[in-house]
């Protein structure tokens, strides 16, 4: 671990000027990727500004929806009485990742950029574009079980495995964004990028910019929604593949529908393929694969992870099977 | 630099701390508190939590700026004076302890469980404690004895 | 000689339950040490070669870095024939991970960060890791582990599986697995007279370590031979061990690089504890198998031929071969029998012991192929087993000391509601789960080394201390050897104290082999009776008497396993393939149980880890690399809580008149054999799908 400097921030101004004034500085929220990264030598920031102690830590009531502070802890986001009936499919999210003591750490802004599990990236021994652009990727030809199908290149093909911005995906979720030039306001599905030909770049946000917030919108459908997550153990475990489902039917039809993926891209994976199959049809098993089948049209497995088609197909079937069901 | 917090109802300070250290370090190393583990160092284990502020946390992961001024409790302050605490008690008494790596950070996680909600569900203390890894025990007794604490918590109130 | 019940057989607290539960008792690392350096070992990044340069200045520019040692710089050692243990003697590369160098300093975070800056180039030479059954250079080892013939080949198997009416011969895998104990493998190190452990007269060196392992014994005659000492001036101490089920019962190499790191800072003690990722390439694990299993039956499901071939693999650098066929040869009657072990020695890190080596991979592949008899011949599962339960050791032709396997299958199937077991597998659901029952044989052997000796003293005052350097790894040996000292005694468990885990006490033989309480438990009985002998109940302050473990006179007469019945129930969800396991059942035959509280921890313990290895542990090898990509607990699963729902063991009541004056077998290890088939048999009975490579993940059950 190379050393650095530990300053506490006043203020989120405070935190953006002293990080963006510096190149190698970095935000530290809960720490439990961070610092992981700078024992392993993944990450070696010579600043730390720690900002889970700002005054980010709320979740308030908007109009219909919620506003959740950037530092607030996962485990009381997962816990809030308001995020539980309006958006169980976040809650749900959260609790199947990580174990309590991590979720007890982690903040909401932490755990939407934390950083891919791929152990090739972690292994400084190993070649990685996304650690040292250019240098190859040492997944593709490799251990692939935990990498992407969809929206992959041939510089990197991880995944990004946070269940929390699967769902917050689905919700269509803003992230609210302080740089130094000022807030601004990103959806969700434009936060992430996919790794394309500069994978070192997880998200869209520049040196200095801090999320504060994640406004999370009205959405009343969202009362009956899902997060189901397959793994290979019962518990504290990265997805293989993951869904986020929001269904909302009229009679059998399916009159709206929100459809996410984890597991399967560089980023939460908005299945608007599937929506727009399912919208407006019948709310069967048959429309759900046919639906997930479009969504999955556009796979391109690897050696080793080609499971995950027919995985997701199941998971989101089984999903919104559940769903339908739960509704009758 | 000096970091400072309350370990176990007591003020600890120590010096020449590195803001690389982890708390976990800090508590093992320069506080005389080995009781709580080093098994992976990444937070994927459970043998070194500790309460932060009265939540449970993995101490590896923190570093020791983050712990200044907050309070720290770790196995090694669960007991009241001369008595156990009662998932201490029931650990001994349903044999939850084999080679023990594991067991101080079960305690800390278990007894914050029963502390937090009365009478949890078998599956309540599964998940709750899913965190904590144990190879020697196959987790029935620790199960065991997280229930029988958790009774006599939660009658004893 | 038996021994009077008492405290032998009640299920006693752990001696050092309060102490573990305190945060007390002190693991090697949490000794207490004045003035320690911190060490932070340099790993090869090749597989093979050899390191042609090291530049170890940025390192030692770090703040607080003492020293930067490499082969250039290290000792030499008095004794290089074990490979694994000539640490930083040379510039070969024989594994990816190997130790090329070690950093020590003031702070582990500086050590840390500097050994990150030492550069190291190597001559990189092509490397081989990759084991197949259709490779070139598969060798016979001379012996396999345990000291049995790699080879055995009686009648005429190829003969009788042309003539039989039904077959098998199929291929079953097991991938790498680490034991993983919890705690790392650990070794504070200090040279000369330090601490206040140490002593020594002028111009004596004495090595003083801080260790974590399962036998004290054996690393302190091992270190004295490596490093050239007098036996009498090295110890080992280790009263508490955090687990090691196998990968502490020998020295590795991070003992002897604690050593040579201390001699570069005389006086201090260096600490070094392997990180969780550090130990995937130095503290053993279990070879890879690849199992030929062919069965040949009559119509009526009797055995005909037994045939089980492996492929594994061993380091290049020392060889460790698996003795994975071995249990097939006293398993089951057949009148012919051929089993064969051949190696690939690859660049790969030095395989050890891991829970039951040889029985915990071999009984996969027997006991699936079992199961396959069965379907074909369609009988049920037990039934085959009990159609085909030998008289006597189909191997020696001794008589069993004691074989109740076929008592353990049918209780067991009584108790497990084996009758609900649908016939025909893929047929029974609950919700959108398929739901399935599997059975498998277990069996472990019995063994009793020699070496060990125990000495009873008495203080005058009422209380007797029993020492012997045998090891707690979390076993409940501690417990259970104070149990079977206070029955040899004829006195009350709380008047006797043993001391155990320092290479100061009396020699004892490994915790391995699940031999410990019947080896230490007959030195400790002959010890105390001895003590008496020479004393009667009267004895004055100091009394002191001592007696080796003796020749167990059956042990050449009779075949002497455990044996046990393992039942599994699996759910398959039908969407995802993912499967948990609700409910196990082992039924157990191992002689005497000294201590049911821990014999139980043992068996669901050993269930626990054989329900892992089914479902979530593989060490995935990367051939381009050489090295485990799945290194941490991150991405290698073990079983955690919520994997983990009913698991049950019970036992006969018996006893077993040839197992020493305790007329009990060991319980370690046992109870991961035959686990994980049970569960891969649930599988099929649930899915129709026969899985026959090990672990059984979701994506093999996809439909």
């Amino acid at each position: 671990m190379t050393p650095f400097e530990y300053l506490r921030a006043g203020d989120p101004g405070e935190a953006v000027a002293a990080v963006a004034g510096r190149p190698g500085a970095a935000f530290l929220g809960g720490g439990t990727n961070l610092v992981d990264h700078m024992k392993l030598g993944v990450a070696g920031p010579d600043l730390l500004v720690d900002v889970s102690r700002l005054p980010l830590d709320r979740v308030e009531e908007t109009a219909g929806g919620l506003r959740v502070g950037a530092a607030v802890r996962n485990s009381d986001l997962a816990a809030h009485p308001l995020v539980r009936e309006r958006y169980p499919v976040l809650a749900r999210a959260l609790l199947s990742g990580a174990s309590g003591q991590l979720r007890n750490v982690a903040t909401t802004a932490g755990n939407l950029l934390q950083r891919t599990r791929c152990p090739y990236f972690q292994d400084v021994t190993t070649p990685c574009n996304k650690r040292v652009p250019g240098s190859g990727c040492s997944a593709i030809g490799g251990y692939t079980r935990y990498h992407a199908i969809l929206g992959a290149s041939e510089h990197c093909v991880a995944t990004h495995p946070s269940d929390m911005a699967v769902a917050m995906a689905a919700l269509d979720a803003v992230v609210v964004v302080l740089g130094p030039g000022g807030e601004r306001r990103l959806p969700i599905g434009e936060l992430y990028r996919l790794p394309g030909d500069a994978p070192q770049r997880d998200t869209v946000l520049e040196h200095g910019d801090l999320i504060t917030a994640v406004e999370l919108p009205h959405l009343p459908a969202a009362r009956r929604s899902a997060y189901r997550k397959v793994r290979d153990r019962a518990s504290f475990s990265f997805a293989l593949v993951s869904v986020a489902a929001v269904l909302d039917l009229d009679g059998d039809a399916v009159r709206d529908v929100r459809l996410a993926l984890g597991g399967v891209a560089h980023k939460p994976w908005r299945a608007a393929r599937a929506e727009e199959a399912l919208r407006g049809g019948p709310a069967t098993e048959d429309a759900f694969r046919r639906a997930a089948d479009a969504e999955l049209a556009g796979a391109r497995p690897l050696p080793g992870n080609e499971f995950k088609v027919a995985m997701t197909r199941g998971v989101v079937v089984a999903a919104l099977r559940d769903l339908a069901e739960e509704g009758r | 630099m000096r970091v400072g917090f309350t370990v176990n109802g007591r003020e600890e300070t120590a010096d020449d701390v590195w803001e690389g250290e982890s708390l976990l370090y800090v508590l093992r190393e320069r506080m005389g508190l080995p009781g709580s583990k080093n098994a992976c160092e990444q937070g994927e284990c459970g043998s070194c939590t500790v309460l932060l502020d009265g939540v449970p946390v993995c101490s590896c992961l923190v570093a020791a700026g983050q712990a200044e001024g907050r309070r720290v409790r770790t196995v090694e302050g669960l007991a009241e004076g001369d008595r156990q605490a009662p998932i201490q008690e029931a650990f001994v008494e349903c044999g939850a302890v084999q080679c023990g790596f594991c067991t101080p950070g079960l305690l800390v996680q278990a007894h914050d469980l029963i502390e937090r909600v009365p009478r949890p569900s078998d599956a309540d203390i599964r998940e709750a404690l899913a965190g904590n890894l144990c190879r020697c025990t196959g987790y029935e007794k620790i199960l065991a004895a997280v229930r029988l604490a958790a009774n006599r918590r939660a009658e004893n109130p | 000689m038996t021994v009077r019940r008492g405290a032998v057989g009640a299920p006693a607290p752990r001696v050092e339950g309060l102490a573990k539960v305190t945060g007390s008792a002190a693991y090697a690392y949490d000794r207490p040490v004045a003035d320690p350096v911190y060490a932070c070992p340099v790993q090869a990044t090749i597989a093979r070669g050899r390191v042609v340069a090291i530049d170890g200045g940025a390192a030692a520019g770090v703040e607080g870095v003492l020293a930067v040692v490499t082969h250039r710089e290290a000792a030499r050692l008095a004794d290089t024939a074990d490979a694994e243990l000539a640490v930083l003697q040379s510039d070969a590369v024989a594994f990816r991970g190997q130790f090329v160098g070690v950093v020590l300093a003031e702070t582990p975070e500086a050590a840390r960060q500097a050994a990150g800056l030492v550069r190291v180039e190597y001559d990189e030479e092509p490397h081989d890791t990759e084991l197949r059954a259709d490779r070139a250079g598969l060798y016979t080892p001379e012996q396999v582990n345990g000291g049995f013939a790699p080879d055995t080949d009686e009648g005429d198997v190829d003969a009788a599986m042309e003539a039989a009416a039904v077959t098998v011969d199929r291929i079953y895998t097991t991938p790498m697995l680490f034991n993983n104990p919890m705690e790392p493998h650990t070794s504070v190190a200090v040279w000369g007279d330090g601490g206040d452990e140490g002593g020594g007269g002028p111009g004596e060196a004495r090595l003083t370590l801080y260790d974590s392992t399962q036998g004290a014994h054996v690393v302190r005659s091992t270190l004295a031979r490596v490093f050239g000492l007098p036996p009498e001036r090295v110890r080992v101490i280790s009263p508490y061990v955090g687990g090691g089920f196998g990968s502490k019962g020998m020295p590795h190499a991070h003992n002897v690089l604690a050593g040579l790191a201390a001699m570069a800072v005389p006086g201090r003690p260096v600490k070094l504890a392997l990180t969780r990722q550090q130990m995937f390439s130095l503290a053993g694990h279990r070879t890879p198998t690849i199992q030929r299993v062919r069965l040949g039956a009559g119509a009526d499901g009797r055995l005909t031929a037994v045939a089980h071939e492996v492929v594994e693999h061993t380091s290049a650098l020392k060889e460790f071969a698996e003795q994975t066929a071995v249990g097939a040869r006293m398993m089951y009657a057949a009148p012919n029998r051929r089993t064969a072990h051949r190696l690939a020695a690859l660049d790969v890190p030095v395989p050890s012991w891991m829970r039951a080596p040889g029985e915990a991979p071999g009984f996969f592949g027997l006991e699936v192929a079992m199961d396959e008899l069965a379907q074909a011949c369609g009988l049920d599962p037990v039934e085959l087993r009990a159609r085909n339960e030998p008289e006597v050791d189909p191997e020696s032709g001794r008589p069993w000391s004691g074989r109740h396997l076929v008592r353990c299958l049918r209780e067991g199937a009584a108790r497990f509601g084996w009758e609900e077991r649908a016939a025909v597998p893929g047929t029974r659901r609950a919700g959108r789960e398929l739901v399935g029952l599997g059975v498998a044989a277990s069996t472990y052997p019995y063994y009793r080394f020699p070496g060990s000796r125990a000495v009873v003293g008495y203080d005058g005052s009422g209380r007797y201390t029993v020492r012997i350097g045998a090891a707690d790894i979390g076993t409940g040996a501690w417990t259970v050897l104070t149990q079977i000292a206070a029955d040899a005694l004829e006195c009350p468990l709380g008047a006797v104290r043993v001391e155990i885990g320092d290479s100061e006490l009396p020699p004892a033989t490994v915790a391995g082999g699940s031999s410990g309480t019947a080896s230490w438990g007959s030195a400790i009985v002959a010890a105390c009776h001895a003590f008496r002998g020479a004393y009667g109940t009267e004895p004055p302050p100091g009394a002191e008497a001592g007696a080796d473990m003796p020749r167990d006179p059956d042990a050449e007469r009779f075949a002497m396993h455990s044996f046990g019945a393992q039942f599994a129930e699996v759910r398959v969800d039908a969407d995802t393939g993912e499967i948990r396991v609700p409910r196990m059942l082992g039924v157990f035959s191992a002689g005497r149980i000294v201590n049911p509280r821990t014999a139980r921890s043992q068996f669901i313990g050993g269930m626990t880890m054989g329900l892992s290895m089914a479902l979530h542990e593989r060490g995935v090898l990367d051939h381009r690399t050489g090295h485990v990509v799945n290194h941490d607990f991150a991405e290698y699963h073990i079983a955690t809580h919520a994997d983990v729902v009913d698991v049950d063991a019970v036992w006969l009541e018996e006893e077993d008149a040839h197992a020493g004056p305790l007329g009990a077998r060991g319980i370690g290890e046992i109870g991961i054999v035959g686990a994980p088939a049970a569960i891969a048999n649930a599988v099929h009975n649930a899915t129709g799908v026969r899985v026959r490579d090990l672990p059984i993940t979701p994506d093999l059950l996809l439909r």
